[in-house]
């Protein structure tokens, strides 16, 4: 294993309810670079993610961030990691208890002895990334889903985490601030070299952020590449993914298991 | 047919073993992180008000119909007896040692249990759970364990002010009803009640208070299928709790009748 790979999956299998959700899945990610993974709904994308913040244990296999194995690691250091990474869920999974700048400033709050005025501007600064300044003392239920979705990206961001995962960021979001979205992913990948994983299937997306695109079908990686490779590539199923046709192999097989 | 049964029952059975080990690991770890440090006060404070003084005006209101009802029951076989004298201290008894702890628990688990599972349900098929852990928090520890601690707490003083409010229902009746004077059944309530009958009544709701902690938060946590899930689970809850609390007060009864005889 090098030591570039921050983020490693070896053999990871998950089954729910003796449904195979991922098959024997391997995906590395090398330290500050942005990975696309793709792959139709429900096709373990998020399962995926959460393996990798260690929220489902794999069936066998293993998950290795900075070659360590996360289901070995202590209590302390368990937190020292959760600390390092964030993820951005796809609802937003904003807490509706708190007020969008305790949600935004929720692991200072907890974990830092930071004051209360450095607390109130850095969650600024982080609502203001995602173009929400002012908005601190609104609560999540009366939020967009749109904006919630920012409010979620701002808490992910909040810490300067080494590691963030976003779970479809650009879904369901307007145009405009799908792009904004990419913009910020890009320049966080630029100036604070933060290693990202990116799950979605929004392909303007995908090849705006990404170094590097996996594709993820039927639990397993079929194809990796630069952007320009997956777009040039001549693999019949990422062929039809990324350019949305109705008809090719992954319908097929859809077609044949009906 | 009868395989069908069968398979049905082996399945209940598993799923039986599985609750059980899963509330047991709950209540280890949330028992463990009562005592690991830092302790949150303001969150025990916010479910302390939840689950104590905001059940504080139901709980009255039916232990003081409770009174009522206890007091116009006994009197019908006291007055056969002739000794309408000793009312006063079947109430008392009754309410302290029984009637109080039991229908203050049965009330907050419906009432305060309910909305644990609800709400902690909620919480998990948004995901927020799931975000609790991503940012470096344990969700037992920040979820559970303030709930634990304010429902333990709570329980014991909402039996008391039960207990008293009960013995008021009881006196209105004896005093206005049943002519009964109020000197004679204040003295009476208060000679009959020793002490451990009080200690044994209130101290087998901090018991009850942590059973309707964990299952509340043990079904909340394991919410699968959305709303519909979390439905069920709440009713799960409910149904669970009382149980839970009618069969150890059973063990606690029989357990305390021969430890004070």
């Amino acid at each position: 294993m090098t030591d570039n790979n921050i983020i490693e999956l070896k053999g990871v299998s998950k089954s729910f309810n003796s449904h195979r959700i991922l098959k024997n899945l391997s995906l590395s990610v090398k330290r500050g670079s942005t990975l696309v993974v793709i792959g139709r709904s429900g096709c373990g994308k998020s399962v995926m993610l959460k393996h990798i913040v260690r929220l489902i244990r794999p069936d066998s296999g293993n998950v290795f961030i900075d070659g360590q194995d996360i289901w070995e690691l202590k209590d302390k250091d368990i937190f020292t990691l959760r600390k390092r990474m964030n993820m951005v869920f796809q609802g937003g999974a904003l807490f509706d208890s708190l007020s969008v700048g305790e949600n935004v400033g929720f692991e200072l709050i907890e974990h830092t002895n930071v004051s209360e005025s450095e607390l109130w501007d850095r969650v600024e600064e982080s609502l203001s990334l995602v173009g929400l300044s002012g908005i601190s003392n609104l609560n999540p239920s009366e939020l967009s889903g749109g904006m919630k979705k920012r409010v979620a990206l701002a808490r992910a961001i909040c810490t300067n985490p080494e590691i963030l995962l976003y779970d479809e960021p650009t879904t369901g979001v307007d145009p405009i601030t799908a792009d904004n979205i990419n913009e910020l992913i890009v320049s966080l990948h630029d100036k604070l070299k933060v290693t990202s994983i990116v799950v979605t299937h929004d392909m303007k997306s995908a090849y705006k952020i990404a170094d590097r695109i996996a594709m993820l079908y039927q639990g397993q990686i079929i194809a990796e590449g630069t952007p320009s490779e997956i777009q040039n590539t001549d693999h019949p199923i990422v062929h039809q993914f990324i350019n949305g046709l109705a008809q090719g192999p992954i319908t097929e097989t859809a077609e044949h298991f009906r | 047919m009868l395989g069908q049964v069968k398979n049905n029952l082996v399945a209940q059975f598993w799923d039986f073993i599985y609750f059980i080990g899963g509330i047991t690991n709950l209540a280890a770890q949330s028992m463990y992180w009562v005592f690991v440090p830092p302790f949150e006060r303001k969150r025990i404070f916010e479910q302390s008000k939840k689950a104590g003084v905001d059940s504080l005006p139901l709980v009255a209101l039916i232990s003081f119909f409770l009174g009522v009802i206890l007091a116009f029951q006994i009197s019908y076989l006291m007055q056969r007896l002739g000794s309408e004298m000793y009312i006063a201290s079947v109430v008392a008894l009754t309410l302290v040692r029984e009637l109080g702890p039991i229908i203050t628990s049965l009330v907050v688990a419906g009432r305060v249990g309910a909305a644990i599972t609800a709400e902690l349900g909620s919480m998990q098929v948004t995901e927020q759970i799931d975000a609790l852990e991503t940012l470096a928090t344990n969700p037992i520890k920040y979820l559970a364990v303030p709930r634990l601690i304010a429902l333990a707490l709570m329980l014991p003083l909402l039996t008391m002010f039960a207990d008293l409010i009960g013995i008021l229902g009881g006196w209105v009746i004896c005093v206005f009803r049943l002519g009964i004077s109020s000197r004679l059944y204040l003295n009476i309530t208060f000679d009959s009640l020793l002490f451990k009958d009080l200690f044994t009544g209130l101290s087998k709701t901090i018991f009850f208070g942590m059973i309707i902690a964990w299952v509340s938060c043990y079904e909340g946590f394991n919410v699968e299928g959305g709303a519909e899930g979390v439905g069920k689970a709440t009713t799960r809850a409910v149904v669970t709790s009382f149980m839970l609390i009618i069969a150890s007060d059973c063990f606690f009864t029989a357990l305390f009748y021969f430890i004070f005889p």
